[in-house]
């Protein structure tokens, strides 16, 4: 003991004389050496000649957002840090993380069948034993034998075909064109390790130049920003009306269209997120005709995020693809380029830790496809583990297996229970002082609008942060719940909001609502103009 | 009608320009023939499992439990698993929030980014790691900052003493987990280009992931020749050689990739040839990337792996402070051959936190790398030690991949230089043969009317007689005028013989029908 703590200090020591010296160094000569990595309180030179330096990489790289992980995230990652070393320091004894839609994360089970099956997929010896009848259910072995049969050699731990298993994406294709009452060729399938991938690609092969513009909702999934940044385009935005439930209107389409190309702007496609991430709305079948109609006749890409296909809290309200709104208008393969992107991450399952997801491509020429395919390729293949996933997901148990009924009694309770805390949370929500929220007839979010006070803006003024920031940073000291400042996300411009999702477990929900009340009203209390 | 978005002619210049071979024209003929019923060998990848290597039971036995964590409840759970992979099981998931299905950290697990740690400072015997106590070190570090005129006055002095240790420790905070090596390779390399100014050198031939990622991300390959005849050397009168043309042309010439053991190259490189690679890059301020995906692939005695990362440390300062260095690490390779899971890792040295930061902001990005491949992570660098249950079976198993591996890589390249016109040098380490096929100019000539590069000519006639499928060498680069191709060494051990009869006879029968004494690609 005495010997270690002898060594920790003569290393402190010696790295802090090390840091002095550098400082030193940096004084005097240009080819001073980097200070420590890890250094809080390194100071780098602006002309740094170093090949790597926060001055000189790739300026796409530093100008991305991402606001579900950032300042707020970090922030909530301390406080926890805190509370681990000194319980009792804050008046809440655990941070809640409503800031991103990880729903295991917040005790949420997997559903059974899909972890048998992945199970026996991962450990396929299981299946040759007898004692496995007795730890498994039969349908679960018996899927798994099909799906290890449908890997070339039974191999579960090779790479596979770059756009996924044939065998899976049959299964998955399958399963889209039941969900669709239309066919679904296995060949437009490409798997992806979860959703962004897939985004990321589109992105890639869309964008050639900053003068390359993508439409996004304004508020949009900052996903979509991020990527358009990263590779170089030009983000167009279109508002979702508040008003009418965060409504997506084609007039506001036309303007924000005009108004990029008077801007010399080159839009290539429309990114529609339905059921809508932060905003929760489902889209009504009427107006997915309309934006179809808009995409052909502007001859855009219609790049549909379809991740939250399965979220649906409304009875009012169905979801429907793209795919299947521009089959039933009469739309081919050679009207509309159409990608639709699902995840393994989201809907009952929310299995977002095995990074599995699919796009299906539509309207593409041959030779297109073909580039999707070699960048795909360069990364050799998306993980097995997620590719059976997604085929799961795309075909659960049937009427008759035997896990049906305990696999929809798991996938109700799920569904169900999301949607009384959704409601609990909006009433919750829209009873606070200056707040109004939307309902969230889909996905997993609420999107509440705050009308701050002057007091609290320009108290945030004082702090140099976004007024929304301001009052998540105040909402996370004060309870310790997380969620995202709407500027993440876009907002209209004087507009406060941010994003809280639904998925905390159901009993913590009461407790949620009365910490949020409380600081509410000591928050209004003390900024009330 | 106005051009459609995604017509060829409007799509992204830089995804038309990045090629990637190893699934390129062969792989696509040799899916066809599979289709149409023939008995293909794929060689072109380096995918064990798919040619029948079996996976090692310890690890796919913990995720299994990891997966169905109902498993650990059942009375019956010990029929079936032993003791330790449900002991393992137990504490990866009490380390995860929300087991495998919850997004991660987006670095990674923090406690498997921590075994990652641990495994390093084991492999390059550098065991100076503190585990936490950073607070306490920086506000030390604070302290003395706020007395460093009065240290400034000894410190001088000091130096010399302090020159003396080298510092160095593993640190998990700059561990990050990827889905596979090759994305961790992505990220970096999107880091470091700005744009067609931004030159990154490349050995040739090199594995395309980083010809197609360099394309992909507009940045400008520079290329730096191995020495077929010296076994692939690495020669540094070539690199600057290298990068003297690439400075000509005007291009900001920022990184050079090392692939050790080499790929398609199979060399192992020494510690004496990587002092040299870093004081180069120290002299000609580039990061380094190591590449040291086959790290436990070694097949022969006298130059086995060394990390760069150590003989960096080793070197000490002031170099071993200011060279930036990324290495890459994969559960693909090795004897795990977990390639289907895309679980990898990279770890930086001497990158400033604000660029680390940005790393990490472009890792958020993609949430989390997927959790069951950071869990086989963990599992690779922390393997079962002497006395646990598994260790026999995990230890014959590892063992016997290795060194039928050893024994593959013997048998291919003594077979390759049985042939007619072909010369290949020893497969070191990593999973590739990489034979040069001398072609009779008449072979030239058949390849260009076919309108083929000749190598792709030769491989698809390879391909469509014996159904053995490998990659042309134009794919990885070579010099102007020699032709290759690369086979992986993994074809099962009972195959090789016959595999290599059936090479033997084709390259006889295409030299016999080509060959007209009058000459051939030159050597």
């Amino acid at each position: 003991m005495r010997k270690s703590a002898a060594d920790r200090f003569r290393h402190l020591f010696n790295r802090s004389l090390i840091f002095v010296r550098n400082q030193q160094n940096q004084q005097h000569h240009r080819l001073s050496p980097i200070p420590l990595s890890s250094s809080p309180f390194s100071s780098m030179a602006s002309d740094s000649p170093f090949p790597v330096t926060a001055q000189n990489i790739n300026p796409q790289v530093l100008k991305c957002q991402y606001a579900v992980r950032g300042e707020i995230v970090t922030l909530a990652q301390n406080l926890q840090k805190d509370l681990q070393a000194n319980p009792g320091a804050h008046s809440f004894d655990e941070i809640i993380y409503c800031n991103i839609g990880n729903p295991q994360s917040l005790g949420q089970q997997p559903i059974t069948f899909f972890r048998e099956v992945l199970a026996l997929c991962d450990y396929p010896a299981l299946l040759d034993k007898s004692e496995t009848q007795g730890l498994f259910s039969a349908d679960s072995i018996e899927r798994a034998w099909q799906i290890v049969d449908q890997i070339p050699g039974r191999a579960t731990g090779a790479y596979s075909h770059s756009q996924g298993i044939q065998g899976l994406r049959d299964t998955i294709a399958a399963g889209i064109g039941e969900r669709d009452g239309f066919p679904c060729n296995a060949d437009d399938i490409f798997l992806t390790d979860g959703a962004s991938p897939a985004v990321h690609m589109m992105m890639q092969l869309l964008t050639r130049s900053e003068k390359d513009g993508i439409l996004c909702p304004i508020p949009q999934y900052p996903l979509y920003s991020a990527s358009i940044t990263l590779h170089g385009g030009h983000l167009v935005p279109y508002y979702l009306d508040e008003a009418t439930g965060w409504g997506l209107e084609i007039s506001e389409l036309k303007k924000q269209l005009e108004d990029a190309k008077s801007k010399g702007i080159n839009v290539r496609a429309l990114v529609v997120i339905n059921p809508g991430n932060p905003t929760g709305q489902v889209l009504a079948e009427e107006n997915q005709r309309a934006i179809v109609e808009f995409c052909k006749k502007e001859g855009l890409v219609l790049l549909a995020d379809e991740v939250y296909q399965e979220n649906v809290y409304v009875p009012e309200k169905k979801f429907h693809s793209f795919k299947k709104v521009s089959r039933s208008m009469g739309y081919g393969d050679n009207d509309l380029c159409l990608v639709s992107f699902q995840s393994v991450s989201k809907g009952y399952h929310g299995e977002c830790g095995k990074r599995g997801g699919y796009m299906e491509v539509t309207g593409f020429s041959p030779d297109v496809r073909e580039q999707i395919y070699k960048v795909a390729s360069v990364n050799l293949c998306s993980n097995i583990t997620g590719q059976i996933l997604a085929s799961l997901i795309m075909s659960p148990p049937k009427v008759g297996d035997e896990s049906y009924e305990s696999f929809m009694a798991e996938k109700n309770a799920i569904l169900s229970s999301l949607t009384k805390r959704a409601k609990s949370l909006e009433e919750a929500l829209n009873k606070l002082e200056g707040v109004t929220c939307n309902k969230a007839e889909g996905a997993m979010y609420l999107f509440p609008r705050i009308r701050l006070p002057e007091k609290a803006i320009k108290a945030a003024e004082a702090e140099k942060t976004a007024p929304d920031a301001f009052y998540c940073k105040r909402l996370l000291n004060a309870t310790g719940i997380v969620v995202v400042p709407g500027s993440g996300f876009g907002q209209v411009p004087g507009t406060w909001h941010f994003r809280c999702t639904i998925l905390p477990q159901e009993d913590r929900i009461p407790a949620i609502v009365t910490r949020l009340t409380e600081f509410h009203e000591k928050f209004m209390n003390e900024f009330r103009d | 009608m106005p051009p459609k978005p995604l017509d060829y002619e409007s799509i992204n210049e830089n995804v038309k320009k990045a090629q990637y071979a190893v699934r390129g024209e062969l792989y696509l003929r040799a899916t066809e023939l599979q289709k149409e019923g023939k008995k293909i060998i794929f060689t072109n990848v380096g995918n064990p499992h798919a040619l029948g290597q079996k996976p090692l039971t310890f690890p796919r036995q913990v995720v299994a439990l990891c997966q169905a964590p109902f498993l650990l409840d059942d009375p019956n759970v010990g029929l079936l698993f032993p003791a330790d992979a449900i002991a393992r099981a137990k504490q990866y998931l009490s380390i995860t929030s929300g087991g495998l299905g919850a997004y991660s950290d987006s670095r990674g697990i923090p406690g498997v980014r921590k075994e990652v740690a641990e495994f390093i400072q084991r492999r390059d015997g550098y065991p100076r790691y503190i585990s936490s106590p950073y607070s306490l070190f920086f506000l030390t570090l604070h302290c003395v900052n706020l007395f460093k005129r009065v240290l400034s006055l000894v410190s001088n002095l000091l130096d010399k003493v302090i020159n003396y240790f080298i510092l160095y420790f593993s640190d998990p905070e700059l561990i990050y987990l990827t889905d596979g090596a090759s994305k961790a390779v992505m990220q970096t390399l999107n880091t470091i280009i700005k744009g067609e100014g931004d030159g990154i050198m490349v050995p040739v031939p090199q594995y395309p992931l980083y010809s197609a990622t360099i394309a992909l991300l507009g940045g400008t390959l520079v290329p730096y020749y191995l020495e077929e005849t010296a076994n692939w050397g690495l020669d540094t009168n070539e690199l600057r050689k290298s990068i003297t043309e690439g400075r000509r042309k005007g291009l900001n010439v920022k990184a050079m990739v090392i692939i050790n053991p080499g790929n398609p190259t199979g060399q192992c490189l020494s510690a004496e040839n990587l002092r040299e690679v870093l004081q180069f890059c120290y002299d000609e301020n580039l990061v380094l990337l190591g590449d040291e995906v086959y790290q436990t692939n070694i097949y022969q005695d006298e130059r086995p792996f060394i990390s760069s990362k150590k003989v960096l440390m080793d070197i000490g300062p002031p170099l071993s402070k200011e060279v930036q260095l990324v290495s890459f690490h994969s559960v693909s390779k090795g004897f795990l051959g977990e390639c289907g899971q895309r679980g990898g890792y990279f770890e930086m040295t001497n990158i400033p936190p604000e660029t680390v930061d940005e790393i990490y902001k472009v890792a958020s990005i993609s949430l989390s790398p997927n959790v069951p491949a950071q869990i086989f992570m963990g599992l690779m660098v922390n393997p079962p030690k002497p006395g646990d249950i598994s260790y026999d079976q995990f230890f014959r198993e590892s063992k016997g991949i290795l060194e039928s591996l050893r024994r593959r890589a013997r048998i291919m390249t003594d077979g390759f230089n049985s042939c007619r016109n072909v010369v290949c040098n020893f497969t070191e380490g990593a999973m590739y043969s990489f034979p040069q096929v001398r072609l009779p100019p008449k072979a030239l000539e058949a390849a260009k009317q076919a309108g083929k590069v000749a190598d792709v000519f030769y491989c698809l006639k390879l391909l469509e007689a014996t159904g053995i499928s490998t990659v042309p060498g134009s794919g990885f680069g070579q010099k102007d005028g020699v032709f290759h191709l690369r086979t992986t060494i993994l074809p099962a051990e009972e195959e090789m013989p016959a595999i290599m009869d059936s090479f033997k006879k084709f390259n006889d029968e295409f030299m016999e029908q080509y060959e007209d004494h009058r000459g051939y690609s030159r050597l």
